[in-house]
């Protein structure tokens, strides 16, 4: 991995940032924390790691990827528009009547979209459902599945954990957005997940912590992830609620309010100061 | 013609034996169940496919987000437990994860109804009607005997889109000779009469059938309906028996709100409006005891049929 390739996925990243506060002010509402702070995953994974093709989105052979956070939405419609699903003039329709953008991933209408998510803890059993067609089907394609930290609250991610790992779905790869905030606050003093490692270690995964920010970490996991044999893999990835907006980073009160159109031109400038 | 009540298979039994014949010709078909295959008779299937049939373990909610999973790779899944269990533990995934995408998943359930019998309250599923019914996309189908379940189990096989059908624990009497065909959403009329309709499903078509026999010896001719889908309902003859029969009696073994009498009602309502009685579950909740007694208990028999049309009658009348 040249440092130049890498230096041009950040830049993307960048860009995918700057769609997801557009958005976000066009529509009035939504999620920019959660959206920013997978927007490195998102861009890792649709820019380098997966194999797949915005020409021929149903092809059977592609990888899958379930955003099981569906409040990431703005995220995974830029990414989606970047490389190609879909006209990048569509993204300022979010949330907007008769948009195929809708506020949460509606599987039906928009190219590229795998689920339809939104109710949390759901997205890790229909990527495991997926990892189990392939094995069936003797097909290589891998499911990836962005899980966020609050979600793991959710007694079902524990039951598709336990299965992935007992039927050695090893094409089945979790990443958690480990942006340590959920709704209502600080995840560990709602509902603490740790030690996380070790939950998701004594369910059988494969696991893996990493910064979900530093591009080549995230490569090189995600690329050792592919030689796993046998088990599931999940990546424990670290990361800023609204990363790359410095008044947004940390700061939950960007959870789910969209920023105004002046925080938005203020977010804009910053990034603007990256690419 | 005597009515007689012959039992042949429970309809649980019957899915189980379809199940079988589909595998067969349906490669696509996956069978996942929550750890009851011995009781939801999928179990049959495991045995002579076994590797498209998954235990997932006592975990409903993880079984129907697999089935979407599944579902959203060409697979036909059939998923099955306890009516209770699946609809209730399982309803949120149902609801986003295959009623939103219309993705085709199967949902069979066994032990709907306080038939189920001795196991109690907590195994009886009387809400499982309302609860798939209101899934939009969901076709809802409730079988009465053998033959009609397996028609119907292949039907839902044959048509894309999310389905769901309820099936019984305690064995069914035979309504129908093998060779019958039903279609999805087309109900079936098993006696004609033109004093008034008795629409059913499930177990209480039997008894719909022997209370017009009674009512017959009486002079009061009864129609007997087997609307065995719910969803789409079969509106055309609900309103072509209204117009010839001017009354209606629907009985079925679940909670009284949002169940078939419900659906029945609304379309008679929206198009040809008669006098209507309902035979269902009074707002509670059963107990143990032997299905016979539950029954008569809970007020589902052909003699509580046979009462709830003279009701009918007498408000036809004024």
């Amino acid at each position: 991995m040249s440092k130049l390739e890498i230096a041009s996925l950040c830049k993307q990243a960048n860009e995918i940032r700057k769609d997801i506060i557009r958005m976000l002010v066009e529509a009035g509402s939504g999620h920019p924390g959660g959206s920013l702070s997978c927007t490195d995953i998102l861009t890792a994974l649709y820019f380098k790691i997966m194999r797949h093709n915005p020409k021929e989105p149903k092809w059977a052979d592609r990888d899958r990827l379930v955003l099981s956070k569906g409040h990431g939405a703005p995220a995974l419609y830029a990414a989606l528009a970047h490389a190609g699903y879909f006209p990048k003039e569509q993204l300022l329709t979010l949330r907007k009547l008769d948009s195929a953008l809708q506020g949460h991933p509606d599987m039906r209408r928009l190219p590229g979209l795998e689920a339809s998510t939104g109710s949390l803890g759901q997205g890790l059993s229909i990527g495991a459902g997926m990892a189990l067609a392939g094995k069936l089907d003797q097909k290589d394609y891998r499911t990836y599945v962005i899980l966020s930290d609050g979600e793991l609250n959710e007694g079902q991610i524990w039951e598709a954990a336990s299965f992935s790992a007992h039927h050695q779905l090893n094409r089945l790869i979790a990443i958690i957005d480990y942006n340590k905030f959920q709704l209502d606050g600080a995840v560990r003093e709602v509902l603490n997940m740790e030690p996380m490692m070790d939950k998701w270690k004594s369910f059988g995964w494969r696991t893996f912590e990493i910064n979900g920010h530093e591009m080549k970490e995230l490569l090189d996991t995600l690329e050792r992830a592919k030689e796993v044999k046998h088990q599931p893999v999940s990546i424990i990835a670290h990361t800023i609620k609204g990363k790359g907006v410095s008044f947004m980073e940390g700061n939950n009160d960007f959870h789910g309010v969209a920023p105004t159109k002046e925080e938005g031109e203020k977010a804009l400038r910053e990034l603007e100061g990256k690419s | 013609m005597k009515l007689e009540r012959k039992l042949g298979k429970a309809t649980r039994d019957a899915y189980g034996a379809a199940l079988v014949e589909l595998g067969a010709t349906h490669p696509s078909i996956i069978v996942l169940d929550g750890d009851l295959a011995k009781s939801t008779k999928t179990d049959a299937f495991r045995k002579t496919f076994p590797d498209r049939f998954f235990n997932v373990g006592i975990a409903e909610a993880n079984l129907v987000g697999l089935a979407a999973g599944l579902a959203s790779c060409g697979k036909i899944p059939f998923i099955s437990s306890f009516a209770c269990f699946l609809m209730c533990k399982g309803y949120d995934q149902l609801r986003m994860a295959v009623a939103f995408p219309e993705l085709n998943v199967k949902v069979v359930t066994s032990h709907g109804g306080i038939s189920v019998g001795e196991d109690g309250a907590s195994q009886q599923s009387i809400e499982d009607f309302a609860l798939a019914s209101t899934l939009p996309n969901f076709s809802v189908i409730v079988p009465a005997d053998e033959v009609s379940t397996k028609v119907l189990v292949k039907k839902m096989a044959a048509v894309r889109g999310p389905a769901f059908m309820r099936t019984g624990r305690s064995k069914a009497p035979i309504l129908y000779k093998e060779g019958a065909d039903f279609e999805i959403g087309k109900g079936v009329k098993l006696r004609q009469g033109n004093d008034l309709t008795i629409c059913a499903n499930g177990l209480l078509l039997f008894e719909a059938l022997a209370a017009a026999e009674t009512l017959a010896e009486s002079g009061v001719q009864a129609s007997v309906v087997d609307l065995h889908t719910m969803k789409p309902i079969d509106q055309e003859l609900i309103h072509k028996q209204a117009a010839l029969t001017g009354a209606f009696v629907v009985c079925e073994e679940h909670q009284i709100f949002g169940g078939l009498g419900s659906v029945v009602s609304r379309v008679l309502t929206e198009g040809y409006p008669v006098p209507t009685e309902f035979i269902a579950i009074r707002d509670t909740y059963a107990e143990s005891g032997q299905p016979d007694e539950l029954m008569e208990r809970y007020g589902l028999t052909a003699k509580h049929i046979v009462q709830a049309a003279e009701r009918v009658l007498s408000r036809k009348k004024k």
